[in-house]
């Protein structure tokens, strides 16, 4: 082989083993490979050789020229590989223990539970029914079946506006317009009333840790032909199970509403010691729940519908009260305070 | 209401049942009874009668006495004692060596060098009154040595039940109502009231009495003379007392007995004072001085017995100090009524004196009970005081009855309600029991319902399964499901839209809900400088703090985020709630659904919080409803709106709210340096816009053409009034306008906007793009844009 081409090939060799990084083996290429490069250059000299030789040492550049090329690629998917392990080397490993940064907004509890209980009763082809919070005197008590003067009356302190209304002190003050909503395909298609109506309600009175003038109920009935306080039982018992989500005793006794006969209050079970009685339900084993019972005949007579035809149920569920044991809020007035400190806690609860 | 357990067993054998299960029963089926019941007695043993044989003073003490008591067993007793009232011959209440008084088990014990081996006791300390004056001072004629409970029933079990759930139940405000309750329960039999025989002074003097006013349902009265008893038994008192009432004299404590035991008020007049009985209103309002020495305003809607012109009592409520019992009565006038339950409740209302009696009248007491609480009354009288001679005949007037009442119905129908089967024969039963003719023929029943219960309580069929499904037992029910058929349930769309919201501002936006009250909050709202607008007013508010209903939440939300200044540098709150604007032409509140946010921020400029807010509205619209919100500039109407960027907010056309700054006055009130946003939109309106839904367009194949403008603003020109120059001119070609850049200097406001031109079909060629954006420019030079091709 000729000299010059195995001088070529030790001084390519040498700068080759020299580079460390791409931009520098890529200099290396062009100076030995490009159109101007040392291994191209070397058939310029071999004008003065003879044919045979010219053969020879044509064949050699070309070898070397291969040689390189080879080389170069080789070189190159070392220092790829080399660039990467830098890369690897040089991320620093991260405090991941450090305080998430995270910002959640917040629900209302009242929302919550708001929600898990229209779910339920949704699931059972409840509908979902909204109610103004200025009602009429009608609705809150007239078709309520208690009329001026009546007794009831003095059991719920209502405010009252100067121009005669009131703000609801109970939301079945929305219980006529339901009926008469729904009513007619009652009668004529035989598409039972079954609804909901969470709402606000008002109630005159001095607030305190366990009282407030501004609170949530959750009204709820169902009309049909033969409903019956066997159902009663049966949706309030199934409905509370699903809302603590726990299979939760009730228990019925007489309570007196004018706008339902027979009236009862509902106690179920204590969730605290589970009815073997303990302080949180004054060692009794029960918590008075809500308020429910058959549909009065003169509420359902008002609302439109023959109450020898038809029968139905309705209850009363305090959700504020629901929200404060579901999540041991001590205050009732946190809940209207706007405290971020007490309600920014309430981001989700499915 | 306090029970006695011994006062119900006089009119039903109990005997062999568990007591406290009954009360339980009881609880479950008729009225709630408060968890603490009491066993009277349980904490006294070992007190005998002893009689007091000799006193001594003692010689170191001036309270103490040496005593020697006998207790019958003929070795007398050596007592240290102190009370004021001892004597020789003095039969008293003795607790011997290991007896229990209460919390006290009696030892042998020395008192000031002398050995005490028992203790004479008080009735506070026998637990029988709160007399602690002195010992007892026992006059009946019982052996020494008999314990003290075989003479007086001091052992007895004392419930409580909640008079709210007694409120349309006007037949248990007296234990023989309670007992007919127990009887039903028990399935045993109510006993006959024993009562004296009036029909014997038929040919007696009538009482001279008239009710003058319809107010008066029924009066019945008998007069009686020589009175000599003063201070009632000891059975009557403890009674009284275990029943929360305090023993006055032999005469008052009868009536309040006769009260408690048959729930009739009634009331004694010293017959002097009372010779002309009238009942009937007055003309004008006047004084009257109640028994308890209290001068009260009367007025003419008062219903007030009177001998002839004079009042004497307030009808229903209580007596005048005038006509009153006093230690020399001897002769009684009785009164027995009843009166409209209605005027009675008004009356206790304007007269803010609410009595035992006035309690009962107002649930509608049965008529038909006046005369035989007369005869139960004159038996007890005669029984005590075997002197008293009645001198007139029972003078009654019974002005309204209730008509009576007779339901009927089937056993289908029963069952229909209850929704398990309850057989004829223990409805029946039940009935009969709580004192219900019932009569069976096949399946259909017919039943007279008791006077004591038509009064308000059993009018209707209904009325009937309650008094069958509460003695039966609700544990007992069976629980089934309706069979009912099931249908999609669809909720509203602003059922949706307000819970789609609520997501979104909590999820996204990591706001805060929280809830205000339905009033502005003077107070708070005074603090931060806002006024209270004039709105429709509360008529009946009790807190001065809260008169007017809110016109909008961002005052109350305002007065919200002053409370959460510490709470962080930077947040955001929400509410969903109701506001009133005014009255409509009916007089009738005009009511809104609204949601109010504000953001606030120490560590955002103005313009950064503003626009925050203003994509978060933009989102809701466009999240939503697949809509945009455009905006116009407003007019300040409120002291809490900065004027400058308030906005109005418009969806599909409608405006459906504001966007503003707070007032400097009132965001430096809440925090000197944050800055404070809010809006306020109409859910029922922004509902009400129509949900242009999602409309799917296939990507085109085709490169886009992308040109950036920069627009020099002219001032005074939004870029929302440039919208309308591409929007005409840039066809269907032009996909997207953007703004990539904003540059502002004092006198330069810069806006670059990239167009994205593309077609589904083709190819775009820079000369047809050219053309559209040649027009495009064209209408902007047209606004004094001047151009500047990127």
């Amino acid at each position: 082989m000729d000299e010059r081409i195995l001088k070529l090939k030790a001084e390519f060799e040498s700068r080759l083993s020299e580079t460390t990084d791409l931009t520098g083996l890529d200099s290396v290429r062009v100076s030995y490979l490009g159109k101007k490069g040392s291994i191209t250059a070397l058939l310029k000299g071999m004008k003065d050789l003879t044919a045979e030789e010219k053969k020879a040492f044509g064949a050699d550049v070309n070898k070397l020229k291969e040689f390189a090329a080879a080389e170069i690629e080789k070189r190159t998917a070392e220092l790829k590989k080399q660039q990467i392990e830098m890369e690897i080397k040089s991320m620093p490993a991260f405090d991941i223990s450090v305080p998430a940064a995270c910002e959640c907004g917040s629900y209302h509890p009242i929302t919550l539970v708001q929600r898990q209980c229209e779910t339920i009763f949704k699931s059972m082809g409840f509908t979902v029914e909204d109610y103004s919070e200025v009602v009429t005197d009608y609705e809150c008590f007239e078709s309520l079946n208690i009329p001026k003067h009546h007794p009831a009356r003095d059991m719920q302190d209502t405010y009252y506006l100067e121009n005669g209304q009131l703000l609801k002190s109970q939301t079945s003050a929305a219980q006529n317009a339901i009926l008469r909503k729904y009513g007619p395909a009652l009668i004529e298609n035989g598409t039972p009333i079954r609804a909901i109506f969470p709402g606000r309600c008002f109630r005159n009175e001095a607030t305190d840790a366990c009282h407030e003038n501004t609170f949530f109920q959750m009204e709820g009935m169902m009309v049909d032909k033969d409903i019956s306080i066997s159902n009663l039982i049966y949706f309030m018992k199934t409905m509370l199970s699903e809302v603590f989500r726990k299979d939760i005793k009730v228990r019925l006794r007489p309570g007196f509403f004018p706008f339902v006969e027979p009236g009862f209050e509902l106690d179920i079970s204590c969730l605290i010691c589970g009815g073997t009685g303990c302080p949180s339900c004054k060692h009794s084993g029960w918590l008075e729940l809500c308020p429910c019972g058959m549909i009065h005949p003169n509420v359902l007579r008002e609302g439109g519908i023959d109450p020898d035809q038809y029968t139905g149920f309705a209850f009363g569920l305090g959700l504020t009260r629901l929200a404060m044991m579901k999540y041991g809020i001590k205050d009732i007035r946190d809940l209207n305070s706007g405290s971020l400190k007490a309600l920014s806690q309430f981001t989700d609860d499915e | 209401m306090l029970l006695s357990m011994n006062w119900i067993e006089d009119f039903v054998d109990l005997s062999g049942l568990d007591k406290l299960d009954l009360i339980h029963r009881f609880s479950l089926s008729t009225a709630e009874v408060e968890n603490e019941i009491f066993f009277k007695g349980s904490d006294i043993s070992g007190v005998v009668v002893a009689e007091i044989k000799s006193v001594e003073e003692h010689p170191k003490s001036k309270k103490l006495h040496l005593l020697k008591v006998d207790t019958g067993s003929g070795e007398l007793t050596d007592v240290v004692c102190g009370a004021p009232n001892v004597r020789v011959g003095m039969k008293t209440a003795f607790a011997q060596l290991g007896a229990q008084v209460g919390e006290i088990t009696i030892a042998p014990r020395e008192l000031a060098g002398y050995t005490s081996c028992g203790m004479c006791c008080s009735e506070a300390e026998i637990g029988i009154s709160d007399d602690h004056s002195g010992i007892m001072d026992i006059t009946d004629d019982v052996p020494l040595g008999t314990d003290i409970k075989k003479l007086y029933a001091v052992d007895d079990i004392i419930f409580e039940v909640d008079n709210k759930s007694l409120t349309n139940r006007p037949d248990l405000w007296g234990h023989y109502g309670m007992a007919r309750e127990f009887a039903a329960l028990a399935g045993r039999e109510l006993k006959t009231l024993t009562t004296d025989d009036l029909t014997v002074y038929d040919s007696l003097p009538s009482v001279d009495m008239k009710i003058e006013d319809t107010l008066c349902k029924r009066y019945s009265t008998i007069k009686v003379e020589n009175i000599s008893r003063t201070v009632s038994p000891v059975n009557i008192r403890i009674r009284l007392y275990y029943c929360g009432m305090r023993a006055i004299n032999y005469l008052a404590d009868l009536t309040n007995y006769l009260m408690l035991e048959m729930g009739q008020p009634m009331h004694a007049f010293d017959a002097r004072k009372v010779e002309k009985i009238r009942i009937k209103r007055f003309d004008a309002p006047f004084t009257f001085r109640t028994l308890d020495g209290v001068d009260r305003n009367v007025d003419e809607n008062t219903l007030m017995i009177c001998n002839d012109n004079t009042p004497v009592a307030i009808a229903g409520i209580m007596g005048g100090l005038d006509s009153e019992i006093v230690d020399d009565t001897t002769t009684l006038t009785l009164e027995s009524a009843t009166f409209d339950a209605a005027s009675i409740r008004k009356s206790t209302v304007r007269l803010s004196h609410r009595t035992d009696a006035s309690m009962r009248y107002e649930k509608s007491l049965d008529p038909e009970m006046t005369v035989p609480a007369i005869g139960r009354f004159l038996y007890l009288l005669k029984k005590y005081d075997g002197g008293v001679k009645v001198v007139s005949r029972l003078t009654d007037e019974y002005a309204v009855k209730f008509p009576p009442v007779t339901l009927h119905f089937d056993q289908h129908f029963v069952d229909r309600y209850t929704g398990i089967t309850i057989d004829s024969g223990t409805i029946v039963k039940t009935l009969t029991g709580l004192g219900f003719k019932v009569a069976l023929d096949g399946e259909n029943f017919t039943v007279d319902v008791p006077s004591w219960r038509i009064t308000k309580d059993v009018t209707m069929n209904a009325d009937i399964i309650e008094e069958i499904t509460r003695i039966y037992g609700y544990d007992n029910f069976e629980v089934n499901t309706t069979r009912s058929p099931l249908y999609p349930v669809r909720m509203t769309t602003v059922k949706t839209n307000e819970e789609k919201i609520k997501d979104m501002l909590v999820k996204k936006f990591a706001l805060h809900e929280v809830h205000s009250y339905v009033w502005a909050y003077n107070d708070e709202l005074k603090a931060l400088g806002i006024a209270i607008e004039p709105n429709v007013r509360l008529a009946n508010a009790t807190n001065p703090n809260i008169e007017t209903l809110r016109h909008s939440i961002i005052p109350t939300q305002l007065c919200q985020v002053k409370t959460n200044v510490s709470y962080a540098p930077s947040f955001g709150i929400f509410e969903i709630g109701r506001t009133v604007s005014g009255l409509d032409e009916n007089n009738l509140c005009i009511e809104h659904k609204k949601l109010a946010v504000t953001l606030f921020s120490k560590n955002d400029d103005v313009r950064t919080l503003y626009f925050r807010m203003r994509d978060i509205l933009a989102a809701l619209a466009l999240d939503i409803k697949h809509s945009e919100l455009t905006f116009a500039a407003a007019e300040p109407t409120h002291d809490y709106e900065h004027p400058v960027n308030l906005n109005k907010i418009f969806l599909n056309g409608t405006e459906i709210g504001i966007i503003g700054i707070a007032h400097p006055v009132v965001s430096k009130n809440i925090d000197k340096k944050a800055a404070v946003v809010f809006a306020e939109i109409d859910i029922d309106l922004f509902a009400a816009s129509e949900d242009y839904g999602i409309v799917y367009e296939e990507p085109s194949k085709y490169p886009s053409i992308e040109y950036d403008l920069s627009l020099d603003m002219p001032e005074n020109l939004l870029f929302g009034d440039l919208r309308a120059c591409w929007q005409t001119e840039g066809g269907e070609l032009l996909k997207n306008v953007s703004i990539v850049d904003t540059y502002d200097t004092e006198t330069i406001h810069r806006i670059t906007v990239r167009f994205v031109f593309s077609s589904a079909e083709r190819t775009l060629s820079s000369a047809e793009v050219q053309e559209i954006l040649d027009k495009i420019t064209a209408r902007l030079s047209e606004k004094n844009v001047s151009i500047k091709m990127q």
